[in-house]
């Protein structure tokens, strides 16, 4: 059974999910390791992922394209930053045009993820994801800290 | 199904001009102040050391992105802020949440099938 946490940090622009896998940690690995394995979760059932690239090793890149109904390929790359085979992988992930170059000043994410064996045998996968510095969510952010937003803020959290 | 990443995806232009629209100082303080409550053009260029047709031009960028609305009010343009907007922001949240839970679902389901596993057959 996977156990979902979920936690936002607005101001850390953070969102970190949390899950058990009653599998042991190298099966969990290779769900990230394996290209055809990552393929099959990666994109929504409607959307598909393929990897074309795939370089799990510091300073590689992954480029892949999801497939939609309508033949519509949406593009997307990573980074990879570091990797700790079967325990951590950090990268940053961006949407990509048509020939798998990053797109200049679209939001792209950090993420790290972390995979730790439990004294249960289950394994835990920690996946945190941050927006850098220059990004969308930061702008809105610095917004958010300007005097007179919190109000605001508050009606937000109201519609929600 | 609602796909996040192809609506993501859909909504760059819109979030392209959001966020041209709030990389500028005196623009985000135009929208924080209009968040609060209405002002005319001539209140606000009176709050900016710049001249009123500046902070109409920072206004009209902040319309384009559709963070203020603008209404007319005898010879006055009243500016409001859409709270939409920001939270359309937040909704960028939202929908990765959605996503991730797709997956760790899928993960879930992979490793179930995986006849690696052994243990539990």
């Amino acid at each position: 059974m996977t156990v979902i946490d979920i936690s936002k940090d607005y101001e850390a622009r953070t969102l970190t999910f949390s899950a058990e896998f009653s599998a042991p940690i190298k099966c969990v690995w290779q769900l990230w390791e394996d290209p055809r394995q990552l393929e099959r979760w990666w994109g929504p059932p409607t959307y598909p992922a393929t990897f074309t690239e795939h370089e799990l090793v510091a300073g590689g890149t992954m480029k892949y394209h999801m497939t939609g109904p309508e033949g519509d390929h949406p593009r997307g790359w990573w980074r990879v930053t570091a990797v700790d085979p079967p325990h951590s992988l950090e990268f940053e992930s961006g949407f990509a045009d048509e020939t798998g170059a990053p797109v200049e000043d679209s939001p792209h994410m950090n993420m790290l993820v972390t995979l730790s064996e439990e004294p249960s045998g289950v394994t835990r996968m920690v996946v945190c994801s941050s927006y850098p510095t220059e990004a969308f969510m930061d702008k809105v952010m610095t917004m958010g800290m300007e005097e007179g937003m919190r109000g605001a803020l508050s009606q937000i959290d109201d519609l929600l | 199904m609602y796909n996040h990443m192809v609506v993501h995806r859909k909504n760059d232009q819109k979030a392209d001009k959001l966020f041209h629209a709030l990389s500028d100082t005196t623009r985000r303080s135009i929208v924080t102040r209009c968040l609060q409550g209405d002002h005319t053009v001539s209140d606000l260029a009176r709050s900016y050391p710049m001249s009123f047709a500046a902070v109409q031009k920072h206004v009209a960028v902040l319309e384009r992105a559709e963070l203020v609305t603008k209404q007319r009010r005898g010879r006055e343009q009243l500016v409001s802020g859409n709270v939409q907007s920001i939270r359309y922001a937040f909704d960028v949240l939202e929908q990765l949440e959605e996503l991730w839970r797709g997956r760790i679902e899928r993960m879930d389901l992979l490793l179930s099938q995986n006849p690696k596993q052994g243990a539990t057959k």
